[in-house]
């Protein structure tokens, strides 16, 4: 299909064109949420099977590091949410500058979550063959401490990969926007973008309490 | 009714499949009907791949101790059969070869929403077709379809994690498929086209759609788990070390039974449209038939575990998915109700697409009636994991979902490829499938009643006389499903010339050029009639009551 200016061949108006890609968007972002599913509904179960165990296993993990990722991935959806309201007030610039804001605190998001990985790795708390909660510990408890983490590296692994991939859509996104695409009647690349990051923020305030904070008090 | 015969055609000079030539032209093409196309032909490969295994399986079971495979081969011939089948060839057939190239010619777009996307969920199938095959091509794998751990993570010492992870992208593809059919359905009806105007094929592939959109995701990361469990030795659903098998079980099957659904309402969808066109009247229930539909995505989602009544789970649980499963008999039953209603009294014809519509019928009743049995808890105990159940879903599956197929195939061939089909050799193509396919099945629903449990390679010598039956419907089954390739294959080139609308038949696709146009239509065009209004289109060859109309057109008049 042929492209006239922004309007792709199959869409008869512009109005057709966003009306359909915002739709697909929070279409795809509901497969999301039950992709995600799947595995907080194993987390679910495990966790009532040996809520102590896993009391424990949650202590053992870096809360300081946990909640300064929370304030930085909140504070990359304010950036987002600033770079959509540019977009749509026309404000070039600022688009450019909010969505590289957005990229910077992804990437430090990513950096400490690197960091945790590596103190896990040098605790032993690496699922597989060389994992060990705590030495001594028994068999049963070394199997289900394992759970925990394997849950850990499962959830926050696949959470850190979508991670990755909104940054590449950001670098994508800002590529463009420095060639001043975006306009107040062209901007739903960057709202749809907007959308997955906030979703992807979400599920962090999820991820968060499950496996920081179930017996922190 | 009085008919007069249809005039002769020409083919339009230029169409979708003239309009660029060279591979790169199909390769990257982001034309649905294109797509539809490469579909078809690899959605085929699997079914010939699938077919294969079937073929030996029922070799194998001609004697009580098999002499064909080893036991352990036996166990990969079902499983891959399973896996061929149902994620690469039932799964996509419907929705992405038929539903691809006929949802936008209906509700008349251009194309599909996203174009890319829908290219792109090609490739991904493709890829995931590409590491099942790999797999089989390495050793095989024999978990059975179902993959269940421990068996599939821990113990299973062949090929099952490119398995996996083939059927764990390919769920993307169908993903992909059902996000663009939802947008494109919301967002790209033309003027007129309103919800209550749509084609209940269009109603089926947006239930449908629900179901890959929900269900997918949700064995994709079931998978996933099981993969890494596989993989690095971790314990998400093996016992050994805290997991719960019976988890896996409940995620499989939350996708795995909706995945059913998935098969057979396009199927209805295809049943829908070739009942009142080869009746000659109007559809009864229009409203009642889009909206069970619904219905069945909806409940469907919701009687998962009664796949899991022999597990220990709990009777209050396994009561209430019981009678859940009852329950989806209800929209079923309004569907075989409804089309039986839009028969009676009509004028019809039993042309090939009618014979497939009306086996459906008979097919799909049995199939779904036998579901009850198994729906029933105690009655469950005795035929559980028996070729009862193998008979009943063969009868879904093939009965219902593969008949659908073949028969809106033949259905739409003409604004597919432009040209009829031979109508008498499709005839005898079409009652050979029909008998073939019962002579295959219905003694394997005598056999598990007997008490033959299903997945093993040999059975007690009582049971040959059946198992002989069996085996000799499948190769009936086998020439009714050759007959078809072949002769379909050779329209291509050399059948009648079938113009706009050969049947006639009221849907928007049967008013553009067969084959249609890359754009589906000159200009946009706007709906100012009822569905299915067989009664007053004058204008299609379809006369007001007592004047003459045109008949079908058949490819060898």
């Amino acid at each position: 299909m042929h492209r006239t200016g922004e309007l792709y061949g199959q869409f008869e108006t512009m109005e057709q064109q966003r009306e359909a890609a915002s739709l697909g968007m929070w279409v795809f972002l509901v497969t999301e949420v039950l992709f995600f599913g799947g595995m907080f509904m194993t987390y679910t179960l495990n966790r009532s099977t040996y809520p102590d165990i896993f009391g424990e296993a949650s202590r053992s993990i870096n809360l300081t590091l946990g909640a300064i990722n929370t304030v930085v991935l909140i504070g990359s959806s304010l950036t987002m949410a600033m770079a959509v309201w540019a977009s749509q007030v026309g404000k070039k610039q600022l688009v450019t500058i909010f969505l590289i804001s957005t990229l910077v605190l992804g990437s430090v998001f990513l950096a400490i979550k690197a960091v945790e990985y590596h103190e896990k790795f040098v605790e032993h708390h690496v699922p597989g063959f060389n994992f060990s909660f705590e030495p001594g510990a028994s068999i049963a408890t070394n199997a289900h401490a394992q759970l925990f983490f394997s849950l850990y590296f499962a959830m926050t692994g696949l959470h850190a990969l979508h991670m990755i991939i909104g940054a590449g859509l950001l670098l994508w996104l800002i590529k463009q926007s420095m060639r001043g695409r975006f306009t107040p009647q062209y901007n739903t690349p960057v709202e749809l973008v907007g959308l997955y990051w906030h979703f992807v923020d979400i599920v962090w305030i999820f991820l968060f309490p499950l496996l920081y904070l179930i017996d922190r008090h | 009714m009085s008919l007069t015969p249809s005039p002769g055609h020409e083919l339009p000079s230029e169409h979708y499949l003239n309009a660029t030539y060279g591979i790169r032209s199909w390769l990257l093409t982001t034309d649905h009907k294109r797509i539809a196309l490469l579909y078809l032909a690899s959605v085929t490969f699997f079914f010939f791949i699938g077919g294969t295994f079937a073929t030996m399986i029922r070799i194998h079971l001609l004697t009580p101790n098999g002499y064909l495979v080893t036991p352990e081969n036996y166990n990969k011939l079902f499983t891959m059969h399973g896996v061929a089948m149902i994620f690469f060839f039932l799964i996509p057939s419907i929705p992405a070869v038929l539903g691809n190239f006929l949802i936008p010619l209906m509700i008349g777009a251009k194309d599909l929403a996203f174009p890319k996307i829908n290219l792109l969920s090609w490739y991904i199938y493709l890829v995931g077709g590409g590491f099942v095959l790999y797999s089989f091509s390495t050793g095989g794998l024999d978990t059975g379809w179902t993959f269940y751990t421990p068996l599939s993570s821990v113990y299973s010492n062949s090929a099952v994690t490119p398995a996996v992870l083939g059927v764990f992208i390919n769920g993307f593809s169908s993903i992909l498929t059902g996000l663009n059919f939802i947008v494109t359905i919301h967002t790209m009806r033309a003027p007129g086209m309103t919800w209550f105007r749509l084609p209940l094929f269009v109603w089926a592939h947006y239930a449908t759609s629900i179901i890959f959109i929900l269900g997918t995701p949700v064995i994709a990361i079931t998978l996933l788990l099981a993969g890494l469990e596989r993989m690095f030795h971790l314990g998400f659903f093996n016992p050994v070390l805290g997991g719960d098998p019976i988890l896996f079980q409940h995620l499989f099957w939350f996708y795995s039974h909706p995945a059913v659904y998935i098969m057979i309402l396009p199927a209805m969808g295809v049943i829908s449209e070739i009942i009142p066109t080869f009746s000659r009247k109007t559809i009864f229930g229009y409203t009642f038939i889009a909206g069970s539909s619904i219905a069945i995505a909806v409940i469907g989602f919701f009687v998962w575990a009664h796949h899991m009544f022999l597990t220990g789970q709990s009777p209050y649980a396994a009561l209430t998915f019981s009678l859940l499963s009852y329950l989806v008999a209800i929209p079923s039953a309004v569907k075989v109700f409804n089309w039986t209603s839009t028969l009676y009294k009509g004028s019809i014809s039993y042309d090939t697409p009618m014979l497939y519509a009306l086996g459906f019928i008979g097919l799909f009743l049995i199939g779904g009636l036998t579901g009850l049995f198994l729906a029933c808890l105690g009655l469950d105990i005795h035929i559980h994991d028996t070729y009862f159940v193998v008979a009943h879903f063969h009868y879904i599956m093939v009965g219902g979902a593969v008949m659908g197929y073949v028969g809106g195939l033949h259905f739409w061939w003409p604004k597919i490829t432009g040209r009829l089909y031979p109508e008498s050799l499709a005839r005898i193509a079409a009652v050979t499938l029909f008998v073939g396919f019962n002579l295959t099945f219905f003694p394997q629903f005598i056999l598990g009643y007997l008490g033959m449990p299903r997945r093993y390679h040999s059975y007690p010598p009582e049971f040959q006389v059946l198992n002989v039956m069996s085996t000799a419907g499948a190769s009936i089954l086998a020439l009714g499903y050759l007959l078809p390739m072949i002769y379909l294959v050779w329209s291509m080139r050399y059948g009648k010339v079938a113009g706009r609308n050969p049947w006639p038949a009221t849907g928007l696709e049967w008013q553009t050029d067969s084959p249609p146009l890359t754009e589906n239509f000159d200009v946009t065009p706007e709906v100012t009639w009822e569905p299915y209004d067989y009664n007053n289109r004058p204008e299609l060859g379809l006369a007001v009551t007592g004047e003459p109309s045109l008949a079908p057109a058949h490819g060898d008049d």
